[in-house]
Formats: C-alpha cells, sequence, structure tokens
C-alpha cells in the first residue's frame, strides 16, 4: 500500500508540475475572442477614415501580418508603389489588372496570379502562392473591406489612393434589415463595433489613431461632454485632430438609449 | 513432416499479404484508388445535383445547455479518455504481436509469456475505451447536435462500418486472448499470430476512420466552399491531412502504450517480494521501455512532417500553430519532450547495473547527460513568436538578445536530432554492456563508429548553422531533411555495425534482471505521465488550431465557447483528464491481477 501511494503521489506531483509550469512558467495570454461579423456603415466616412479602416483589417481581420511582417515569410508591402508597374510587365504575371489598384485586389482575392520570387508554394516553383484568397474561408473579407484594404495598401505604399469608397455595397443582412428597425444593443462595446469607433480611436492599445484616443477619456471629460461629442462632433475639436473627421449624423443612427450606455462606458473609462 | 511445413509456408504468405495490405493502407492512404481522389474535385462542381445542402450557419441558440454542463470541456474530457484509451488499446496488440512472433522465432517461452500478460492487462482497457467513445458520441449528439448531423451526412457510410467493426475487433480480440492457452505449438500457434494481425488490421482500421473524421474537420475535402457534399466519400476520408495524422498516431501510439505497460511492469517490480518476480517485471519493464524508445525516436520526424503538411494545406493554420498564439505551448512541449528523452536515458543508464561489463561505458555517460540537457535547453529557448502587447511586455522584446538565436527551427531541429543520436547512443552502450566483442576487426569498427557519429554530428551541426544564420528565412528550414537524413543512416549503420561487431560475441556474465534501483522504476512512471499529459496537451493543439471552426473555413463555431481559452486553462483540463485516465488505468491494472487471484473460503461450500 505504501508503494502504491507513494506512485500515486509520484504521479500527482508530476501532473501538478506540468500543470503548474503551464499556468505560472509561461505568459498567460488571452486570445482574441472569434471575429465578429460587423456591419458596415461607409455613406459617411471619409477616406481617412476608410483608410484607418483598411489598416484595422490589415492588422486584425484580414490576418495579414501574421506573415507580412520583419520575419520574412511574405513579402512587405511598404513599397507597392514602385514594385506592382514591375510585377505587371513581368511575364511570370497571370492575371488582368491595368493599373495598381486592380492588381492590389486581384493579388487579395486571387493571390497566386502573381507569386513574388521565393515565396511560392514548395514545389510550385513560385507559380502557387500560399496565401489564402481574403474574401473567402476564414478570413472572409467583404467587397468593402477588401477596398478599404487596398486604400490602406495604397496611402502605406506610396501610391495614389484611387480606391472609392463603396456607397452601394449590400453587406451581408441588408436585405433583411433595410426598413426595419434594429433592436437596440446594450453592449458598449458591440456599439463600438457596430459603429467603428475603433476604426479611429484607440481604447487600452486596440483601435486607430485617427481620432483621440480614449483609453481614459472619462477621467477628464464628463458626460455631458461626451454626449455632444458622440452627437455633434464638430462642437469641440480636441488638440491637435482636424474637424469634420468624425461622422456627423450619429445622432440618427444612433437610439437614445444606445448612446446613454456609450456615455456610460465612455465615462467609465479613467 | 511436409504438411505442416507446407502449412507454415502458406500461412507466412497469408501474414505477410495482411501485412503489407495493412501497411499500404496506413502509409500509402490508398493511393492505388488515387484516381478517386482525382475525380473529387470535378465531383464538387456537380454538388448541386446530388442533394446535399450547405454547412449549416448556427447562432449560439443552436447549441443545447443541459444541466449547466460546459459542454466544451464535457467533450473534450470525454473524447480525451477515449483516444487515451483507443491509443492504448491499438498500440498494445502491435507490439504484442511483435513479440508473440520474436518468442515463435526464438522459441523462448518468456517472450510468449509477456506478450500474454500485455494482452491481459489490457482486456479492461476495450470496454472501457467503447464506453468513453459512447460517452463522446452521445455529447457530441446533445451538445453539438447540427454538428454531428452535419458529419454524419458525409461519413454515414463510414460510420456505419465503423460500428460494424467493432463486432470484428471484439470476436477477433476475443479468439486472440482466450485462445491464447488453447492456440499454441505448431499449426496453432500460426493460426494465433494471424488472428493477432488481423486484430492490428482491424483496430486499424478502425483508427484510420476515426482520423478521417477529425482530418475532415481541419481540412475539408469533397465539399465546396459552402460545405455541400460531393457524394465522393473517399474524398472527405482522403482529405489532405489524413495520412499524417495516421502516421503521427500510429508511431505515437506505440510509443504511449510502450509506456503505460512499462509503468504497469514498473509498479509489479516495486510491489514484488520474490527475487524471480521482481527478475521477470524488471525484464517487462526493460523491454517496455525499449518499445516506447524505439516509437519515441521518430516520433519527432512525424510530428515534423505532420506540421509541414498543416502548413502546407494552410499557412495561416500553420502560423496560427508554430507562430501565433499557439506557439507558446510549444515550449510547455519542449519540457515534456526533454522529460521523455531523459526519463528513457536515465532507465536506460540504471539498467546497466544488471551487467558487471557495464562499467567500460559508464564514464561516458555523463556526456551524453549533458548533451541530452543541452539539447533540451535549445529547445525549450523560445525565439520570435507573433506577440501580442501583453506577451511582449511579459517578454520584454519580441525574443531574448542572447538566447534568441537557439529558438529558431534549425536550431531545435539540430538539437533533436542530437537528443536522438545520443538516445540511440545509450542504447547502443546499453546492448554492448554485457559482451565483449570476438571478431578480429573490432578496433578497425569501433574507429568507423566513433568516425560515423563524429561526421553525422558536425553534419547536423553544420547544416543547422548554415541554414539558420547564414541564409534567409525561406530557406532556414531547408536543412531539416538532411539532418533527419543523417540521424537515420547513423543510426542504421550503426547498429548494423554493432549486430555484426558483435556476432558470436562472448557475455561478461548472466545478465542480473532484478538488478535495479527502485528510482529507475519511477523513470518508467515519469515517462508513462509525461507521455499520456503531452498527448492531451497535443491533442488540444491539434483541435484547436481550427480556433472558431467547427470544419475549418466552412462550418463556423457559433457556441459561447468558440473562443480558444488561455493555455493555463487548457492545461488544467489536461491535467484533470489525465488524472481521470491514470485512476482508470489502475483500475485496469488492478482488475487484471483480481483475475488471478483466488479465495478459497474454508466451511462456506457444502463438501
Amino acid at each position: 500500500m505504501r508503494q502504491f501511494l507513494a506512485v500515486v503521489a509520484f504521479t500527482l506531483l508530476t501532473i501538478g508540475f506540468f500543470a503548474g509550469y503551464s499556468n505560472f512558467g509561461i505568459p498567460q495570454i488571452e486570445p482574441a475572442p472569434p471575429p465578429k461579423e460587423e456591419k458596415l456603415d461607409l455613406s459617411s466616412m471619409t477616406m481617412d477614415q476608410f483608410i484607418a479602416l483598411g489598416e484595422r483589417l490589415f492588422n486584425g481581420k484580414g490576418t495579414c501580418t501574421l506573415c507580412h511582417n520583419a520575419l520574412g515569410r511574405a513579402p512587405m508591402l511598404g513599397t507597392i508603389a514602385d514594385a506592382v508597374p514591375k510585377r505587371l510587365k513581368d511575364p511570370r504575371y497571370t492575371g488582368e489588372a491595368g493599373d495598381i489598384e486592380e492588381y492590389l485586389i486581384e493579388s487579395l482575392v486571387e493571390p497566386s496570379v502573381f507569386v513574388v520570387a521565393g515565396f511560392g508554394k514548395k514545389g510550385t516553383n513560385d507559380t502557387e502562392s500560399p496565401m489564402p484568397d481574403v474574401s473567402g474561408g476564414s478570413i472572409g473579407l467583404s467587397e468593402a473591406e477588401v477596398a478599404a484594404v487596398v486604400a490602406y495598401l495604397q496611402d502605406s505604399g506610396g501610391a495614389e489612393v484611387t480606391v472609392e469608397i463603396p456607397q452601394d455595397i449590400d453587406e451581408e443582412g441588408d436585405d433583411e434589415e433595410e426598413g426595419e428597425a434594429r433592436e437596440a444593443v446594450n453592449d458598449p462595446k458591440k456599439l463600438m463595433a457596430m459603429f467603428t469607433c475603433d476604426a479611429c480611436h484607440m481604447i487600452n492599445g486596440v483601435g486607430g489613431d485617427v481620432g483621440p484616443n480614449l483609453s481614459k477619456i472619462g477621467a477628464n471629460r464628463d458626460r455631458a461632454y461626451l454626449r455632444r461629442a458622440i452627437l455633434d462632433p464638430n462642437a469641440e475639436i480636441a488638440t491637435g485632430f482636424e474637424a469634420d473627421m468624425m461622422p456627423a449624423d450619429m445622432g440618427e443612427q444612433i437610439y437614445v438609449k444606445e448612446l446613454e450606455v456609450l456615455v456610460d462606458y465612455l465615462a467609465g473609462l479613467k | 513432416m511436409n504438411r505442416p511445413r507446407h502449412m507454415k509456408t502458406g500461412t507466412r504468405l497469408a501474414i505477410f499479404g495482411l501485412f503489407v495490405a495493412l501497411v499500404t493502407l496506413t502509409l500509402a492512404g490508398f493511393d492505388q484508388f488515387g484516381v478517386f481522389a482525382a475525380e473529387s474535385e470535378s465531383a464538387v462542381d456537380a454538388a448541386a445535383s446530388t442533394g446535399y445542402g450547405p454547412a449549416p450557419k448556427l447562432t449560439a441558440d443552436d447549441y443545447p445547455t443541459i444541466a449547466g454542463v460546459n459542454s466544451r470541456v464535457a467533450v473534450w474530457v470525454f473524447a480525451q479518455l477515449h483516444l487515451w484509451f483507443a491509443a492504448f488499446v491499438l498500440a498494445v496488440p502491435i507490439f504484442v504481436f511483435i513479440i508473440e512472433a520474436i518468442g515463435m522465432r526464438t522459441r523462448d517461452k518468456r517472450y510468449d509469456d509477456m506478450a500474454y500478460e500485455f494482452i491481459k492487462v489490457t482486456i479492461t482497457a476495450y470496454s472501457l475505451t467503447a464506453i468513453l467513445g459512447g460517452l463522446l458520441i452521445f455529447a457530441l449528439i446533445l451538445f453539438y447536435p447540427h454538428l454531428i448531423t452535419y458529419l454524419s451526412t458525409i461519413f454515414k457510410e463510414s460510420m456505419f462500418y465503423y460500428a460494424l467493426l467493432f463486432f470484428a475487433e471484439s470476436a477477433v480480440l476475443y479468439i486472440y486472448y482466450y485462445g491464447w492457452h488453447w492456440l499454441q505449438g505448431g499449426f496453432k500457434k500460426w493460426v494465433h499470430l494471424t488472428l493477432g494481425l488481423m486484430l492490428n488490421a482491424v483496430g486499424t482500421t478502425l483508427m484510420l476512420l476515426a482520423n478521417a473524421w477529425l482530418t475532415f474537420m481541419m481540412s475539408p475535402a469533397g465539399v465546396d466552399a459552402a460545405g455541400v457534399f460531393s457524394g465522393d466519400a473517399w474524398a472527405a476520408i482522403h482529405n489532405f491531412l489524413w495520412n499524417p495524422i495516421n502516421i503521427h498516431r500510429f508511431v505515437a501510439n506505440i510509443a504511449f502504450g510502450g509506456s503505460i505497460v512499462g509503468a504497469y511492469a514498473a509498479f509489479k517490480f516495486l510491489t514484488a517480494t520474490a527475487e524471480k518476480e521482481r527478475a521477470h517485471y524488471d525484464w517487462m519493464g526493460y523491454n517496455a521501455n525499449f518499445i516506447a524508445i524505439c516509437a519515441l525516436l521518430p516520433l519527432p520526424f512525424a510530428g515534423y512532417y505532420l506540421a509541414a503538411e498543416i502548413y502546407a494545406y494552410s499557412q495561416q493554420m500553420g502560423i496560427t500553430l508554430m507562430g501565433g498564439i499557439f506557439a507558446w505551448l510549444f515550449i510547455i512541449q519542449a519540457v515534456l519532450i526533454g522529460t521523455l528523452f531523459l526519463s528513457a536515458n536515465y532507465y536506460l543508464w540504471c539498467g546497466m547495473g544488471r551487467s558487471d561489463g557495464a562499467k567500460r561505458y559508464t564514464k561516458y555517460i555523463k556526456y551524453i547527460a549533458i548533451v541530452l540537457v543541452g539539447a533540451f535547453l535549445v529547445w525549450f529557448t523560445p525565439h520570435t513568436l507573433v506577440l501580442t502587447n501583453e506577451e511582449l511586455k511579459s517578454l520584454g522584446g519580441p525574443h531574448h538578445t542572447i538566447l534568441g538565436p537557439l529558438g529558431i527551427m534549425p536550431a531545435k531541429n539540430t538539437a533533436v536530432n542530437l537528443m536522438i543520436l545520443f538516445t540511440a547512443l545509450s542504447f547502443m552502450f546499453y546492448r554492448r554492456a554485457n559482451k565483449i566483442a570476438t571478431v578480429s576487426w573490432v578496433k578497425a569498427g569501433n574507429a568507423v563508429q566513433v568516425a560515423l557519429y563524429s561526421a553525422g554530428i558536425v553534419n547536423i551541426m553544420f547544416l543547422g548553422i548554415y541554414h539558420g544564420y547564414f541564409t534567409n528565412t525561406v530557406y532556414k528550414v531547408a536543412a531539416s531533411i538532411p539532418q533527419v537524413l543523417t540521424t537515420l543512416v547513423i543510426m542504421v549503420v550503426s547498429i548494423t555495425l554493432d549486430s555484426f561487431i558483435y556476432r558470436g560475441a562472448k557475455e561478461v556474465g548472466p545478465l542480473r534482471w532484478g538488478r535495479i534501483p527502485a528510482r529507475a522504476q519511477y523513470a518508467l512512471f515519469l515517462l508513462a505521465v509525461s507521455f499520456t499529459w503531452l498527448m492531451g496537451l497535443m491533442g488540444y493543439i491539434r483541435s484547436g488550431i481550427r480556433q472558431h471552426w467547427h470544419v475549418l473555413d466552412i462550418m463556423r463555431d457559433a457556441s459561447p465557447d468558440a473562443f480558444t481559452p488561455t493555455l493555463g486553462y487548457a492545461a488544467n483540463v489536461v491535467s484533470v483528464a489525465a488524472i481521470i485516465f491514470m485512476a482508470m488505468v489502475i483500475f485496469v491494472f488492478w482488475i487484471a491481477q483480481v483475475g488471478s487471484n483466488k479465495t478459497l473460503p474454508a466451511g462456506y461450500w457444502k463438501e
């Protein structure tokens, strides 16, 4: 019996060590939650906001930075303005694009039309790209989102931003929702995502920098200010930021109940 | 006299034929039917006419909640327990078959007795495997009804045949086990061995079918982008990751099974009261450890192949696995693999005490230990990971400034190849410990062995350093295949050469089975527990890299548990499941012992 208990204790200690090391020996990371289907409101978006949205998609939902990073898994995209004209003339190019915008869209949804030398799938002699079609599968960017990424790539790659903000795209689910009152959203984070606030505003390290950082907005601003800033964003412009950047029609889009949820949330960020 | 010989030849041919079929099924993956796979692509185009619908788009309401049970944890634990037992009961007949064959070849009854004891201690595990499989399927039906409906639409035939195959498995198992002492000697023994082969053929087929379902969830095939099934069941079975998983599981199961029966032998050794009994279980533990090591050596290669194929199927999934949120799990894995190699080697070194001739080699052990620990530390070193801000803060940067360069894959590949080579060297020393070579060219033979190992180690290190630090990222992993080939060549050539050097060798003295310290038995327990826990961890990784998808890119997991948990949470679930498994294994071993206990109650029965 003594041997049995010794073996049981040894087994429990071993398992305890592995569990303890996994809990305390390595950093505990809270992985990002599954991506949500977001409904984009493009009607009142400026080009800067659209580019900022593209940047967010590039770093987030698009998972582009998994490979397009300094580790060299995929080509860097900072010089796309210079690179694309050469690629379009390359005999290995099999697509139909005539300019940078068309090429970028093509390369996002049909990555194999041109594979940069050395970055093709093993054994394909650089004729097949390991990159997936970003409009399908687990990435699933919509047409508008692809356009936003293209705008960002043009902007960051030193090219003229020629892509236009789509205005007449039916995002999934629009047809069903058109003309019907939607249900009020009670979750402030869902509201932030729904109105794409984080495309321009950063909260706790997440979001864009086109608008003021809101991580501690509640410490400096009262509820009345916050309410007015949402409904009439040009009433007072924060130092260092430009006017007319934020949609002015938020009052027509957001429910009163939702406005208060959002104000409560922002006031609590201290 | 001629007739039995003829029978033997016929049976041998039958066994050989079955063996070839089994290996072909396992390794080649029905490639002879490759034409079906080719046809499957065009078959998808005709999906609309097949009558199958797309994969359902689910909402959180589609996942029943029952009695407050966490559905993901329930399915996770049942699946893991089922998998452990299934791996055990599939693995043991493989090496029981081999041990029985060795017994027949050498006519050494000890092998036959050991094979019987191995199968005896696993017999209860079969019913537990089935019970846990039942629990798993009920949990899936109750908690994930739409997923199981979708999968069973695609795999209805294979699921049906899977259920029917259990009859074959049970029938063959019962005849094999209960007929062990009946089917002894001459032709009967060949019949028994054939039954063992059939048991393995059925068991492996069961594993291949189940693997098809789970790999379909990772690399779906035979369906279009919406999940509409083309009707080609073979295409769905023969999906991209099916064979890599088949090979990896086949090898890992053997190592796992060996480690579990090793733990059984270790416990019996510790509790044995008679010298003879202690010697028997020492010998049994040695053989179990030998089996585990034999499978452990190629396992990293099988794992590397699987990871490479995951990467080839989906670069996104591959990076999630190795460079994304799961990358930290491989640091835990490094701890476990290091534990496995160190405990297996430690057991061998302790076992050298059985021979009086081992002293000649003990001076080298410390160097092997230094290499193993060094290689473990390199494997353990994290490098540049795709990090979140929190991770960056925790680590103080994307990688450690001094040790970071050791964390890249070529350094880790170099480390694991050296770890494998030096484990093989440990084993060679163990084999040599009790022998004195008598061939005239022994010095030359030893010189060739030294040259072989030296050249191989230099080559492995050169490949690792050159590709790791003097080429760009794309070519960094190019070293892996020549490194693996170097290791394999050294092992095969050196074992072959050693067998010639020690042909007709004198024995220093009889091997003193039982002369091994008790702490060596704890190395066997460590091996079994580490293997169990490692399997649980790797099972989580394999399943977890699908992230929020039931079927990757086709059927999204919309349940509240679709998120990826923290590593600590996953480790806790694995730990609890491992404790339950160990408790059940103890029950299985205990019940095997109860069967041989007899009580004669005085005065209870009428005379």
